[in-house]
Order: C-alpha cells, then structure tokens, then sequence
C-alpha cells in the first residue's frame, strides 16, 4: 500500500490539475495532452527529460540517504550553485586550454565546493545541535548572491554586451553529448549510476546499515557502537558533494557558462523526488523523471496553451501535499465521532 | 485481557458485567463500564508530561490546574508518589507505571486488570502496591491481577485461574495450593530446578571498574559517583536497586553506549575501555543487553536477520570488509532462533512483531552466542514468562559456567537472589560494598535500596564509595 501511494498521489494531482485548467477557462484535456503527452511523444523529447531528470536524480539520492538517517538537508540549491562556481572557476582558469583533465578536474572541485558548503550546517549541527534545516535552507540564499557577485562582477564576460553571465566555456571544458542533435550529456548516465551505487550502499553495506538505524532507532544505534554525529557529517558531506556535482553538470552540460539562473530550483524539487521515490534510489529514478516531465510540460504548456508559469509550481506542490496525505491517510483511518462530545483517542506509543 | 478492555474483540462467548452480557468495542467503552486497565507495556506519550499524559486517556478531562491537583492527591492517598509537571520520557520505568496506576484510579473504576504490574518494582515497593490494591478492594473494586510471580498470587489474591497456551487449565484457592504446585499447573510439567552452582575460590579478574563517574544526562538524570567493583571469570555478579537510582546510566558506560574518563575507571581482563565506543568493547568481548529491547537492543522495523547486525557483524563476521552478508546473517539468527526457542515466523519476521518475551529471548540470545568474556545483562526477565525465565537464568549460569564475567542489574531481588554469587546495591547513582549473596538477608538489601528515602546519612555513603573487591 506504501509503494502504491506515489501513483495515488500522481492521480489525484492531473485530476486537480484538469479542474485547474477548466477554472482558467482551458480547454483541460488538451492543455494535460501538451503538459504530459506532447513532450514525450519524440525521441528527442525523452532525451530532454534525461537533460532535467539527471540534476534531479542526482539530488534526490543524496538527500534520500541523509534523510533516511533523519538529517534533513534543505540547502541542496545552494550546495548545486556553490559546486556550479567551484566548477566554473576551474573551466575559467583553464579558458581556451586544451587538455582531457579539466574536466574530471571541474568535477572533482565541483564536489568539493558542494560538500564545504554542506559542512557549514554539518558543522553547526554536529557542535552545536543547530537545526540543519534552518542553516542549510538559509545558506541557498548567499550562494545565489555569492553567484550573483561574481557574475555580474569579476567573472563578467567582458565581451558580453554587459549581460550579467560569465565567459562560454571552451570545449575541454563542457561535458560531451552522447547523441548527435539532442543534449543529451555524460551527466546523465553518471547519475544513474550514482543512484545504483546508492542502492548498493544502502542495502549491502554496513555504512548504510548504519544510516538506518541511526534514523530509525538512535538508541540501538548508540548501543551498535554507531556514532551519529559520524553519520551527520557523512549525509551532509555526501548529499553535498552530489548537488555540487549535479550544479557542475548543469554548468558543463545544457548550460555551458554561469549564469544568476542556474538552476530552476533543482535543489528544492528534488526533496519532492527523494520523498516520491520513497526515499529508495530506484523509486527516484522514477520520480526524477516524472518531476522532469512537469518542467519539460510546463514550458510547453505556456508556449502552445498560454499556462502562467506558476502552473508548474502549482503542480509540483500538489503533487507532494497529494503525496504527504495519501501517505498518513494510508496508515490512519478517519472516523467521524457525530454525537460525542469529545472523542479522546486511547494514546498508542509505537516505541 | 484484551477483549475485556475492547482492544480485541472476540468471536464467540460472551462476557457478564453485572449480570448483563456485554461486549466493549472499544477501549472508552469499557472504561465507561467501569473497567481499567494497567498494561504491562505502557501507553505513555515520552514528549508530554504526567498530567498530559493522564488528561489523554480521560474521556472529560478536567482544566489543567484541577487535573495536577487531582493527581497529587490520589498518588499520594495511594501511595504513590509523582509529579504532574515532569515530562515521561525522564521517568523510571518504576515510575512511569504508576502513571498508569492513576490514571485507572481517577476514573473510578469497578474493575482493575493489572498485567505484571510488580516486575519492576521494589519489595518494598510491591508491598506498597498490594497496601493500595487490598485498600482499593475493600472500597470494592474488583482487581483482576495477572502474575507469574506466584508468591505474590498467594500473598493477594482470593482466587487464582491457571491459562496456558491461551486455555484455561484450572482454578485453585492460592490460599490452599503451594507456588509449586501452582507453577506445575502453569507449565504443565515438572519444574525444573535451577542448579546452583558451589562456592569458588578467587578467579582471575575480567571486569574491573574502579571510581567510575559519570555526570547525569539531563535534569532528571542520576549521575554515577566513584563506582568500583570487580567481577572475576566465571562469577554472576548482581546490582540491585529501585528503578532509577543509575541502573540505566550504569549499563550505558558499562556498555560503552557512554565513554567515561579516565579510561582506566572501565577495565577489561586489564585494558582500560572507558574511551572506547560499544563495538570496540565488544572486540574486547565486552557484550551487554540493554533494558529496553524494542529500539535499543533491536531494531522493531527491522527483521531479525538485520538485528543480528547490530552487535554480531564483527565478532561473528556477518560484514566482512563492511560488506554485509546477508545469508551469513540469516543463518545466526536461525542459530539463535533454534537454540534460545524463540516463537518468531522465520528470521524476516520484524523485530516489532515479536511478543516481549520471545524477543528478549532473541536479544539475549543474541549476546549469548557470541561467546563474550564479560556479560552485561539489564533486567533479563522483564516481562517475560516463567518458563522463558527460567530457560534465560540456566543460560547465565551456564555462561558463567564456561568462564564468562556475567553483570546482572536487575530490580527483580528474587533473581538476583538465585542467580548471582555476589550482591551490591545502587542507590542515588553510588553502588554499595558487595557481598557474597549467600549471607546476605532480604532485609538488609530492602535497606540498602531504600537509602533513597533518607534512612541514611553521608558518613554510610563515604564507606561505600571507596570499596574496592578482590574477587
């Protein structure tokens, strides 16, 4: 019943989203055709929802796995900008070189800033018990004004009519397309290798173990010899490293420089994700490609049936209040109590 | 038990409550006839206070202030003292029953169903217990007392009904029948006696702790001052005292669940462990069980083939290079499962869908097998059956047997009595002098635990905080 609330959820979003359109005076059944059919009826449409999944894939699997050890890193957005500039001060030292390692080495600093950044709430949290998802969520903020800074500043393409973006990166420097005529990129498959990894490291090693329990039962966790500032500081740093590595992407992939609009929220859909894909990197593989298709559609959607823009938002909150109520209406029952003055449930601890 | 206060509803028979046939749907149903019930696993919400907690389960709570009043002076009419302010999840065990106590004693009722209710107190606080129940039933209020402990059926109760494997097998006057013959009928076969072991002259020492502090965790919790004691291969050594003296803060550094300094305080067959985490002691041999087994000894939303991974992986090699082996896993925990009789449908079952008894069974069992050089063990048979009892004691003995240094902190005197070679008693987190518990009464013990209630002064404590034992 569990693993069937993500397709409950997802029904029950298109049929809001058809009363939607009929209150907007659309015609609803063709403007859902444009929003989830028309961008996948092509080849080249599936190849552009791997383009958006990856970023959210990569996320997702990251936050799932501090989540599920009850670390709640909501600062991915500003762990994906700080790897997107640590990447991009790489590809813009190395302007106009050649040379097969710039590349990994924008990876590898792309990482790294995402997981310094992440350290910040790690190390708060883990010193001074400071809730990580007031630190983290706050951080997303400077990093788009440390983005902002540099591209409308130092990092200025100086041939840019003044335009607030950085330098187009040279090709040593941009990830290569795996399909001629798509943009499609290597990010892609790298992410769905990363979320397979994820599942081997959940379900086979002692490390996820680990995680589990520290999330599920803190005590037996203290009593295995498990520490939980260790598994803090790991969620973190990881789930750091790998929105640096999918802000990288973005920059060396479909984008190719830095600009103030990176991301179009990359980090805070993929919390949806991680949650619709049950937290299990399979299922977000899944889910990264159904939120992916509510990007894709919801462009299409404004430029063939004139939807605001605000519609794809609209339909990603829904999707995850869908989601957040089927999951406690799976598992508790509503009664109404008419004649009682006042129902007093019996209290259950499940401890 | 549970079909009389509406949790379950049975299929056939039907039930006479006052003479007319009732049948509760629900738990508020029956509390309006009049029934109460005080479970052995309790209900209690750990984030809310007392008065919280007791306001839930009453169908008109009063306003608040009434309501703390109300709690006082039944608690304290009853003997039962508490305050209504304090949070759950920093009461004892001890203690958090007698939440449930009086939560049943506001509601008036007619008929008590008490489930275990002395497993975790006191002898003299059981003597309190039976004081406030024969006070209760001669206010005529029925008490419906379910108990393995069958000293305490003959010491209350008017007429004791024998179940086994969910049938009634008879009904006998506790008056009449011996606690043996009753504990014949409850097992349905002779009882096997516990073979006590010899006196043994001095061992070599394993477990040695020597001015172990540890400041309390939280307000309400009980710092350790200057333990010392020492346990040699192959002796059972006991720790009494009243829930809540540093029983569970004990355990923890003991465990390695807390690091303590020095690192000398703990010292295992010689090698200091007070810096060292719990699985690093247990690569010294140092294994333990802690109290509570749902969410500390195990984990309830995980199979019993991943349980075994909390303690076992290294010492058994179920995760060689922290890779985990999952049919390694499964084959311990079938070990454990057949060799400790534990009830459970094969290892997938969940940790949480086990009976307390069977997975305490199963925890221990756990421990067990991995063959430690010194035992932790906390409250072994806590809510467990006599026969499980009976089965988990004869292991310990056997364990000590083969050279193991096995601790027993326990609330329950009786087994401490039977079991252990050697006695102390906890009380305001300092442990007392230790004593050969064949030439040690009852009395002194009760004594020794009840140094809580200001019998003694500061110049007994001095002579305790310094004993240091040769075993």
């Amino acid at each position: 019943m569990v693993w069937l609330t993500p397709l409950i959820a997802i029904a029950l979003t298109v049929a809001s989203g058809y009363l939607l359109f009929l209150a907007l005076g659309l015609d609803p059944a063709e403007t859902l055709y444009q929003f989830l059919i028309a961008p996948i009826e092509s080849f080249y449409g599936w190849t552009e929802l791997g383009v958006k999944a990856a970023p959210l894939i990569l996320i997702a699997t990251g936050l799932a796995i501090g989540f599920r050890a009850n670390v709640w890193n909501i600062g991915a957005e500003g762990q994906l900008t700080m790897g997107a500039i640590a990447a991009g001060a790489v590809a813009l030292a190395f302007w106009g070189h050649e040379g097969w390692w710039i590349l990994p080495a924008m990876c590898v600093a792309g990482a790294l800033g995402g997981l310094a950044y992440a350290a910040i709430p790690a190390f708060l949290k883990t010193r001074f018990d400071v809730s990580e998802i007031l630190t983290s969520l706050m951080l997303t903020y400077v990093a788009a004004l440390v983005l902002s800074i540099l591209v409308f500043g130092p990092w200025k393409d100086p041939d840019g009519y003044n335009f607030p973006q950085t330098r187009m990166f040279t090709d040593a420097a941009v990830l290569p397309i795996l399909v001629e005529g798509t943009r499609l990129h290597l990010g892609v498959p790298i992410a769905l290798l990363v979320a397979v990894a994820a599942w081997f490291l959940m379900g086979r090693t002692v490390i996820g173990f680990q995680i589990r329990v520290v999330g599920q039962a803190p005590a037996a966790a203290r009593f295995a010899g498990f520490s939980r500032k260790r598994v803090t500081w790991f969620s973190l740093l990881l789930s750091g490293a790998l929105a640096g590595l999918a802000g990288t992407f973005e920059a060396a992939g479909p984008i190719g420089q830095l600009i103030p609009q990176l991301t179009p929220g990359y980090g805070f859909t993929a919390i949806i994700v991680a949650f619709l894909g049950r937290l299990h990197p399979i299922g977000i593989i899944a889910a990264g490609l159904v939120m992916a298709l509510s990007y894709i559609g919801g462009e299409n959607a404004q430029v063939s049936a004139g939807l605001p823009q605000a519609a794809t938002g609209v339909f990603q909150g829904m999707l995850l209040f869908y989601l957040l109520a089927a999951d406690v209406l799976v598992r508790y029952r509503l009664r109404l109590t008419a004649g009682q003055p006042k129902p007093s449930p019996k209290p259950v601890t499940v401890s | 038990m549970k079909s009389i206060y509406g949790l379950l509803q049975p299929d056939s028979g039907e039930m006479l409550w006052n003479g007319r046939p009732v049948r509760p749907t629900n738990p508020q149903e029956a509390r309006r006839l009049g029934i109460g019930m005080v479970f052995q696993h309790f209900s209690l919400f750990e984030a809310l206070t007392v008065a919280e907690n007791i306001a839930l389960g009453l169908e008109n709570p009063p306003e608040r202030r009434v309501l703390a009043k109300k709690i006082r002076e039944v608690s304290e009419a009853y003997g039962l003292p508490l305050d209504p302010h304090r949070e759950v999840h920093s009461l004892s065990v001890g203690e958090r029953q007698r939440v449930e106590i009086v939560r049943c004693l506001l509601q008036d009722p007619k008929l008590l169903i008490m489930d275990e209710p002395t497993s975790v107190l006191t002898p003299q606080e059981v003597d309190r217990l039976f004081e406030t129940l024969r006070r209760l039933a001669a206010e005529g209020c029925s008490i419906l007392y379910i108990s393995h402990k069958l000293h305490e059926i003959k010491a209350l109760c008017g007429a004791a009904t024998i179940m086994r494997g969910g049938k009634v097998v008879g009904t006998c006057d506790p008056a009449v029948e011996t606690a043996r013959s009753m504990a014949q009928m409850m097992i349905g076969a002779e009882l096997r006696t516990l073979s006590r072991r010899g006196e043994r002259g001095a061992a070599e020492a394993k477990l040695t702790v020597e001015g172990l502090s540890v400041p309390a965790d939280g307000p309400f919790g009980t710092a350790l001052r200057e333990i010392s004691f020492t346990v040699g291969a192959g002796e059972i050594f006991g720790i009494a005292g009243i829930a809540g003296n540093g029983q569970t803060e004990l355990s923890q550094a003991l465990a390695g669940e807390h690091r303590s300094r020095p690192s000398t305080a703990i010292r295992i067959s010689g090698q200091p462990v007070g810096h060292l985490n719990a699985e690093r002691r247990r690569g010294l041999g140092l294994c333990s069980v802690p109290e509570e087994r749902n969410g500390h000894a195990a984990v309830a939303e995980m199979s019993l083939a991943a349980n075994t991974l909390l303690s076992a992986r290294n010492r058994m090699k179920l995760a060689p290079g922290g890779l985990i082996r999952a049919g390694l896993a499964r084959d311990y925990a079938a070990k454990v499962i057949h060799d400790f009789g534990v009830k459970a449908r094969g290892t997938e079952a969940l940790a949480g869908s086990l009976s307390g008894g069977n997975l305490q069974k199963y925890v221990v069992g756990r421990e067990m097998l991995q063959t430690p050089e010194v035992f932790i063990v906390s409250q072994p048979t806590w809510g467990v059956d006599a026969g499980a009892a009976t089965a988990i004691h004869q292991a310990l003995m056997t364990l000590a047997q083969n050279g193991t240094a096995v601790v027993v902190i326990s609330q329950d005197l009786d087994e401490l009595l039977q079991i252990t070679d050697r006695l102390a008693v906890i009380n305001l987190g300092r442990l007392s002098e230790a004593r050969p518990t064949a030439g040690i009464s009852v009395a002194e013990i009760g004594l020794l635990m009840g140094g809580l209630h200001g019998a003694e002064p500061a110049a007994a404590e001095d002579e305790k905080g310094h004993a240091v034992h040769v075993a």
